[in-house]
């Protein structure tokens, strides 16, 4: 985790996620790259988030992509968020004993027939799902983030409350963070819109 | 049996280590206003899984302006914090006053760094209030570097406590509303509000933070009390209202 | 064998193992997996058996989970590495599942036990499962622990786990035989709080589980005596708080206006039956 760096957060808001992560790309110490996304959007209202090895981020990446529009053909529909972390889970623990190096984390809606419900999850890097109400976090800055989110996080927020605090708790705890940084990105879903941003963070 | 004996002594010699250190979880956390200092820290001790004691002091009152708050290795913390004492009474027994905290800053660090080679494992933070009547926080590594700061956390929640004070006191990452700037100093009440905050967010994601929590309050001379008065439970240590006044608050946390 | 895959067999995939051990080799720290150091527990009473779980789950010294599912079947608790108890667990109901259907029986515990302990010790303890397994099938009550080498043990009353030691003591101070139901509830509960309140390891909630002959009842957060309390300040942000350097938004509700070239708005006012004109 701590070779490429990078972390990610998700909170539930009210009627609306949101997903925040860094840009770092580094190796080591050293940063690469200020510019690498760690989050994806899988359909119009769900998006994946990946922290840890670089290289399986992009693996499963596409690996799930492809795992997600085969389950589209064959069901003829959008996979729903619950059933896109089972399959991440059962992705992540088929590797149980040689894992891929990433922690992932969902953040989405559910389909508006199922009244667009927040949903939000993360696992450990062998698929073990945490379920929570409130914000999941994973990457190197994992215990900062766990720490200013405990502080920071209400309940009910609307979306442009959300993007503050989601995006304060992610600024402040990776520039106390060695190995994550360098710039933001933050998204916030709601069921007729999604926000993208790029927050001004500190580029040391 | 006697050859089984003979093979196991021709075996390579094994070493064995005796481990003067442990760790004993917790957290501290200093906050230092214009003109008073709130040092806080939780009451739980443990060593691995285990609760050793709910209510260990890990805050001391050094003098009526000074107070330490010792984590890490709790032998190494309360011996260390007797040893201060002992040094502060021999200055007050030589110069018929108390030592002034930038000067007991310094006595930490030289205390600290004359064990450079058999540390106490402790950080220390010193909060109070200096000789011009402002707030400080010194905050130390083990082995004696310090520095004077605003506000600071130490422990096993640190990094948990840290972030979410670096964003509620220096502001950090918060552009301010347009034509107005961040205050340099917040209220007393303000502070009280976030170290109490910040042990109970501590609380839910550190297994080793938890049971309770007391805070020090030290307020400047002629300062009034004003922002401790909301706060039901404060109780004063020092006799009498002329000079610093020290108060202690507690608070129970959550015992799991 | 069938599989779900033609192209690759079923089971654990090893094939990351060459990369990561180079990986560890070259010093890059291995991140580690969400234990649960955890209390689980498990009694025998007059009509059953009831299963007692805390709600913690971490990663090191960090609360990952303040309130995860220990009580991952409704026949069985999990402790140790969380995602090895999740997967193991509903591997091996599924097995029982099709075992009960090829035999045309009711699964019976015993059977469930020994498909565990064959599974974790073909894995040497490499599957870090340790389970406290209950139940009543046609033979009467059985209450299992399981640990992740493979071995077991049958006993009136159990626990696991970190908290173990603790949740035991109470056992051993209160448990009798032939207990009622509402005892057996509290003294579960009773040894669950005591894990949680002794041991760092185990905290927040108690889930409690109720098997008998007739039913299982699933008591989720039976007790909750470690709610946060409310924080001293509100930390809403001012909007415009936080600075961003471009902005991009995906709308899905198309914005329509309709421009009639002839006639007037007469007909066609929503967008629905605009639509509706082929």
């Amino acid at each position: 985790m701590q070779y490429n760096g990078g972390s990610i957060v998700a909170m539930v808001g009210k009627n609306c996620v949101a997903i925040a992560s860094d840009l770092r790309l580094g190796n080591q110490a050293l940063t690469i790259a200020t510019d690498f996304e760690k989050v994806f959007p899988i359909t119009d209202r769900i998006y994946l988030g990946m922290a840890g090895l670089a290289t399986d981020v992009l693996t499963l990446r596409e690996r799930f992509r492809f795992r997600v529009n085969m389950y589209s053909i064959k069901e003829e529909r959008e996979i729903e968020p619950k059933t896109l972390a089972q399959l991440v889970s059962s992705t992540l623990y088929e590797r149980r004993f040689g894992p891929y190096f990433i922690e992932p984390i969902i953040a989405g809606l559910t389909d508006s027939s199922k009244g667009s419900q927040p949903f939000i999850a993360s696992a450990d890097l062998i698929g073990c799902l945490n379920f929570a109400k409130d914000f999941v976090v994973v990457g190197t800055a994992e215990d900062k983030l766990l720490g200013v989110a405990e502080g920071l996080w209400e309940p009910d927020l609307e979306p442009e409350d959300l993007f503050e605090t989601i995006s304060q708790t992610l600024l402040n705890a990776v520039d106390r963070d060695a190995f994550s940084g360098w710039g933001a990105v933050v998204h916030v879903i709601t069921p007729d819109k999604v926000i993208t941003r790029t927050l001004k963070g500190r580029m040391d | 049996m006697s050859h089984y004996t003979r093979t196991q002594s021709q075996q390579h010699p094994t070493q064995r280590q005796f481990n003067p250190y442990t760790e004993n979880g917790g957290t501290i956390l200093a906050i230092a206003g214009a003109d008073f200092s709130v040092i806080a820290g939780d009451t739980r001790q443990s060593e691995g899984y285990s609760i050793q004691t709910r209510y260990a002091p890990k805050v001391f009152k050094l003098t009526d302006k000074a107070v330490l708050a010792v984590n890490g290795f709790a032998a190494d913390g309360n011996m260390f914090v007797k040893k201060v004492k002992q040094r502060l009474e021999w200055y007050r027994h030589a110069h018929s006053k108390d030592m002034p905290l930038r000067s007991i800053a310094r006595l930490i660090q030289t205390m600290l760094y004359a064990q450079r080679f058999f540390p106490y494992y402790v950080y220390n933070i010193l909060g109070g209030i200096e000789e011009d009547g402002t707030g400080a926080v010194y905050s130390f590594d083990p082995v004696g570097s310090y520095e004077r700061e605003a506000c600071r956390a130490a422990g096993s929640a640190q990094s948990l406590v840290q972030p979410f004070l670096d964003n509620q006191i220096y502001f950090k990452n918060q552009t301010p509303v347009l034509g107005t700037s961040h205050p340099t100093h917040l209220p007393l009440r303000h502070v009280v509000q976030l170290v109490i905050d910040s042990f109970t967010s501590a609380t839910e994601r550190h297994i080793e933070v938890g049971d309770g929590v007391e805070l020090y309050i030290i307020l400047a001379r002629g300062r009034g009390t004003q922002g401790l008065d909301s706060f039901k439970d404060v109780q004063e240590l020092t006799p009498h209202a002329e000079g610093e006044r020290l108060f202690v608050l507690r608070r129970e946390l959550k015992k799991d | 064998m069938d599989s779900s895959n033609i192209y690759k067999k079923s089971g654990f995939d090893f094939s990351n193992q060459i990369r990561n051990n180079f990986l560890a080799a070259k010093g890059v720290p291995v991140p580690k997996a969400t234990s649960t150091g955890t209390t689980i527990v498990g009694c025998l009473f007059k009509d059953g058996i009831v299963l007692g779980a805390d709600t913690r789950a971490t990663a090191g010294e960090i609360i990952a989970d303040k309130n995860c599912e220990k009580v991952v079947n409704p026949s069985c608790c999990g402790a140790g590495t969380a995602a090895d108890t999740e997967f193991t667990t509903a591997l091996i109901s599924s097995n029982l599942e099709l075992h009960s259907l090829s035999t045309g029986r009711k699964p019976r515990v015993v059977t469930a036990m020994t498909m565990l302990k064959q599974m974790l010790f073909q894995y040497q303890g490499h599957i870090g499962a340790a389970l406290v397994l209950g139940g009543v099938d046609v033979t009467g009550p059985h209450l299992f622990t399981i640990h992740p080498h493979g071995s077991t043990d049958k006993l009136p009353y159990v626990t696991m786990g970190s908290g173990s030691l603790a949740a035991m003591a109470v056992f051993e101070a209160g448990w009798k035989a032939g207990m009622e139901r509402q005892e057996a509830i509290d003294l579960v509960s009773a040894a669950i709080s005591a894990g949680i309140f002794n041991d760092l390891g185990s905290g927040s909630n108690v889930d409690v589980c109720v098997i008998t002959k007739e039913r299982t009842d699933m008591l989720r957060n039976y007790i909750k005596p470690n709610e946060r309390v409310t924080k001293e300040r509100h930390y809403k942000f001012t909007r415009g708080t936080t600075a961003y350097q471009s902005e991009n938004i995906r709308k899905y509700i198309v914005d329509e206006s309709i421009t009639y070239l002839t006639g007037s708005a007469t007909t066609a006012t929503t967008a629905e039956e605009a639509m509706d004109v082929s």
